[in-house]
């Protein structure tokens, strides 16, 4: 533990020291402590207080402010899907009553292998693809009750699983953790990310002749 | 022919590297730093002033004159922050922005940094969009190797140093000043203005919080000329903007076009709304403006011709529904959203919202009356102008706009004793869709 400690103590010094002002690395610390322990635990809440100077009570009350802090362990996989109007409407409710049905799980609870968790969100910026499913914070796009019932299943059963915009290998919830509070792990340059819908305006332009322009001295 | 469409934030999306510093570079970028380095930093500020150019992420205040408000000489750091915290449902225009051209809003970001004589910037964005935030740090990265950003930028003279942070899940972080709350390490709750951030923003010190895109346009009016900008767009609203057309339409995306273009022009290109129905509602800019019907297809999606006709221009997110939908479901889930995210700081707008949620569920079972609509519009009428933040006055828009126009659909539920409408009719899979 204490090795551990020594490096969670350093990745700590390094994202304080990114702020003109300690307190400022509280978000980016808390999601170091997700990196390590998977939730926010009361350790973890000990963690980000002494090394910011503030006391617990202060620390959990950020902590309990911001959905993405988890106060319980979450599954290796933390499926979100977005029942926000228009993806609810596009089928995000259906998706998400098949997935609640499927997994037999609770909001935030996870599934006995500790593979998968479950939640629904909100509103995640990618109403072209509705409905959408997030993995770990990943886009899955266009999804159906049946393609997400397969997800879960591939995610439980150990496959490998690609968002369709995102990085090529999936982080789990720990690693996203890690990349939440600045440490990338190498993954930018790779991934599809410019889907059909980003570039819909773009292509339709192109038809019309309407010369892109992307702001280059003539 | 006018091009109805004028792709440039957009223009180059589709280049499997675009989201590279080298990718930028060969279409141009970074062409207008070492320009703006060259002018007095007051020059740039009246550059992007004579452009015209009005925020983009919502509430439309004009990017220069906010550059101007921040006090020169005052012996204050002074801060540039970037609000990448793109939540306002059906807004998805940053995040396509940040995964395939980054380096455009890093060099948009020096840019604004130089003109308001900061030099640390802070881009914020949200955390629930992971390879988003790879993309930003990469961009980020890469700027430092190149000498973009650290010590003595381009041999100007002028230092910036650029953190990326990412939220935590707080739609309320979207405010500009929760948004610096939360960058402090607090709860994301607004705070009182004035003083505004220009006077008194983030640890106290003069700071300009700009939209991702408001930015990322800023090299191009540098590059370009204010005058090219303003030749965009209407009267009072000037330029380009990403339009992003999501739900029943044939062709959903994001459309680039000048401000003013509107939603019977953009439907025509996207191919209408989705085959066999007919367009119901739509927003104009996101759930927190009033909703329009098919009344208002020929509405200039400009900020003057938007608010004319009784909402707002917004983030351009343009959600269409069709004839599936129903609107009171529609408009309690809108209003669920409100309620789950409303920060708490206010009493009119977290028990204004709470209470909607338990009269809209009523009116959805089919159990309300007459009166529950009146007692809607009444809590309304008491959020309206009354809450902390302008969270308060979104979180009506839905809920007024809607009975306003669909009174009828909501008697329809009480009078059945349920909900008129079949679920399954409006998913993208009915129809035998996809």
């Amino acid at each position: 533990m204490s090795d551990a400690l020594a490096r969670l103590d350093a990745d700590a010094a390094e994202i304080i020291g990114r702020y003109p002002r300690a307190r400022s690395a509280l978000l980016p610390l808390l999601h170091l402590v997700q990196a390590e322990e998977g939730y926010v635990s009361d350790d973890g809440i000990g963690f980000c207080a002494r090394h910011l100077g503030l006391t617990e009570a202060e620390v959990s009350a950020v902590v309990s402010f911001y959905t993405m802090y988890k106060r319980c362990p979450v599954g290796e996989y933390h499926v979100g899907v977005c029942t926000n109007t228009l993806c609810a409407v596009m089928g995000g409710d259906q998706i998400l009553a098949s997935l609640r049905e499927h997994l037999g799980v609770a909001d935030d609870e996870p599934t006995g292998d500790g593979k998968v968790s479950l939640e629904h969100v909100e509103c995640n910026a990618g109403c072209d693809y509705a409905p959408v499913v997030m993995v770990n914070w990943e886009f899955f796009d266009n999804m159906t009750p049946d393609s997400a019932r397969a997800l879960v299943d591939d995610l439980r059963a150990g496959k490998a699983v690609a968002p369709t915009r995102g990085a090529p290998r999936l982080a789990t919830w720990k690693q996203a953790g890690r990349i939440l509070a600045g440490f990338p792990d190498g993954q930018a340059t790779g991934g599809h990310t410019a889907g059909e819908p980003t570039l819909a305006g773009l292509r339709i332009a192109r038809e019309h002749g309407w010369t892109p322009d992307d702001g280059s001295a003539a | 022919m006018t091009s109805v469409l004028v792709p440039t934030l957009t223009a180059r999306w589709d280049e499997p590297d675009s989201f590279t510093l080298e990718a930028y570079r060969r279409s141009g970028g970074y062409q207008a730093l070492p320009k703006a380095l060259g002018m007095d930093p007051d020059e740039v500020i009246q550059a992007v002033k004579d452009s015209g150019l009005r925020g983009r992420g919502g509430a439309g205040f004009p990017t220069g004159v906010k550059w101007g408000f921040i006090p020169q000489g005052d012996g204050k750091p002074h801060y540039l922050v970037v609000n990448a915290d793109e939540s306002e449902p059906g807004t998805c225009k940053d995040i396509p922005l940040m995964l395939a051209t980054p380096q455009a809003l890093v060099e948009g970001a020096v840019i604004a940094a130089y003109a308001i004589r900061a030099n640390r910037a802070f881009i914020y964005v949200r955390g629930e969009v992971l390879h988003v935030l790879r993309r930003v740090q990469h961009a980020v990265a890469e700027a430092y190797t190149a000498g973009y950003l650290g010590e003595n930028i381009l041999g100007s003279g002028f230092n910036l140093d650029v953190t990326v942070h990412a939220g935590a899940g707080a739609y309320e972080c979207g405010e500009e000043t929760a948004l610096l709350d939360s960058l402090e390490g607090l709860r994301g709750q607004p705070r009182l203005k004035p003083p505004f951030p220009a006077i008194a923003g983030l640890y106290a010190c003069p700071t300009v919080v700009n939209n991702v895109e408001s930015i990322a346009s800023v090299p191009y009016i540098i590059s370009r000329g204010a005058a090219e900008f303003a030749a965009l767009g209407t009267e009072r609203s000037k330029g380009f903007g990403i339009f992003s057309l999501t739900g029943h339409v044939t062709t959903p995306g994001q459309y680039e076009a000048p401000l003013g273009v509107t939603l019977r022009e953009l439907l025509d290109l996207a191919g209408g709304v989705r085959a066999g129905h007919t367009l119901k509602f739509w927003t104009p800019g996101g759930s927190s403006t009033p909703i329009f019907t098919d009344e208002h297809l020929d509405v200039p999606l400009d900020f003057e011709g938007v608010g004319a006709a009784g909402s707002m221009l917004g983030t351009r997110a343009l959600q269409i529904f069709d004839d599936t939908t129903c609107v009171v479901r529609a408009t309690l889930r809108w209003t669920e959203f409100y309620q789950h995210e409303s920060c708490g700081k206010c009493t009119p707008c977290r028990e204004g919202t709470y209470w909607m949620v338990r009269v809209l569920e009523r009116l959805d079972r089919g159990q309300g009356t007459d009166e529950d609509l009146d007692k809607l519009l009444d809590i309304c009428d008491n959020i309206l102008g009354r809450a902390f933040c302008a969270f308060g006055d979104g979180a009506i828009s839905p809920v007024v706009s809607s009975i306003k126009y669909f009174r009828d659909e909501f008697i329809e539920h009480f009078k059945r004793g349920g909900c008129p409408f079949d679920p399954a009719a409006s998913t993208a899979w009915a129809d035998g869709g996809q």
